[in-house]
């Protein structure tokens, strides 16, 4: 099995971040590692079950389908579309990526996928009630309201500089 | 609560791969593919994941709250701004457990523009996310994407700022 340059890098870093740690302090950095373990059994069955979705995806649901909807030819609808649902579902976004990456190889465009992404992780329409409660409704209007916009524009620049 | 959740997970996914099993007993000419498919992301996903969450838990154990919120309140002016990006991406967790922190800096006195920036890096600019990211969407897509929402993120707690004075003084 060939192993990719990436994920030796992702692994140096936190090898050497941990290695850190541990000469800062000991006690802290164990307590750290039992928090790691922890969150790695707590998101493993949801992230299994993400990689099924992906495998039924790239199985069964033909590129040109993907495009259409999410696609080039889909355009600016399929980016508002994806966007949409971006901010109102709540999945944890380090298992959205794999997600993202499996639609943009069968044919999804980067606007879309970027999109999805971005306002998946800005905008928590879940969350809005308890962020009007705490922060006002005038804070979070224009929080939520402008990261949409943000979201959007990122989106639709990466599109043309990554073509 | 969540032993109960994890628990039910568990027999979500048995439920799944016996599903899958009799999927591919009807269709055998796809199971090649599917095979491919979720061992390559499967693999991905395991090489690097251990990596991210031991990441998270550093940070989750070393950054607290309370020194993000004491560098965070005093900031201001251009350096400000950029102090915002970073302090947002050091907390681990959900954004809404910073909203707590961000009510009682902002009775502090605390700029509006920053709070923004920092709860949109919270929410977007996070290390162990950025790894995920550029290990299923290649470096130039990650890199670009971080480039451009520091920018952006910047450029809307500004502006947001701007609004949220301006119509200070009509509503309180």
């Amino acid at each position: 099995m060939k192993v990719s340059s990436t994920t030796i890098i992702i692994n140096a870093f936190a090898l050497l971040f941990l290695i850190l740690a541990f000469i800062k302090d000991k006690r802290k950095s164990k307590e750290a590692l039992k928090v790691a373990l922890k969150s790695f059994l707590n998101i493993l069955p949801t992230t299994i079950m993400i990689i099924f979705a992906i495998g039924y995806l790239l199985t069964f649901i033909p590129p040109s389908a993907i495009s259409k909807f999410v696609g080039e030819q889909a355009g600016f609808g399929g980016t508002i579309a994806v966007s949409l649902l971006g901010a109102v579902l709540f999945i944890p976004s380090v298992i959205s990526f794999p997600l993202a990456g499996s639609l943009l190889q069968s044919g999804a465009s980067v606007t879309s996928v970027a999109a999805f992404i971005t306002t998946l992780t800005m905008i928590g329409f879940v969350t809005l009630p308890l962020e009007i409660k705490i922060l006002g409704k005038k804070f979070a209007a224009l929080r939520n309201g402008f990261s949409y916009i943000v979201a959007l524009l990122i989106s639709f620049l990466m599109g043309v500089i990554l073509r | 609560m969540k032993k109960g959740n994890i628990s039910k997970e568990y027999i979500i996914l048995v439920v799944i791969v016996i599903a899958t099993v009799g999927i591919f007993l009807i269709y055998p000419q796809k199971s090649a593919l599917f095979e491919k498919n979720f061992f390559n992301y499967l693999v991905q996903m395991l090489e690097i994941f251990p990596a991210v969450m031991v990441l998270s838990g550093l940070l989750k154990v070393f950054v607290s709250k309370d020194i993000v919120g004491k560098y965070l309140g005093k900031t201001s002016g251009f350096r400000g701004l950029i102090i915002a990006v970073l302090l947002g991406t050091l907390p681990e967790g959900p954004l809404y457990i910073a909203f707590p922190l961000v009510e009682e800096l902002r009775e502090k006195g605390a700029k509006v523009s920053n709070l923004i920036i920092f709860m949109s890096a919270w929410a977007c600019i996070k290390i162990p996310q950025e790894l995920v990211e550029l290990q299923f969407l290649g470096l130039k897509f990650m890199a670009l994407r971080l480039t451009l929402t520091i920018i952006f993120v910047i450029i809307m707690g500004l502006i947001a700022e701007k609004i949220y004075e301006g119509t200070a003084k009509s509503t309180v």
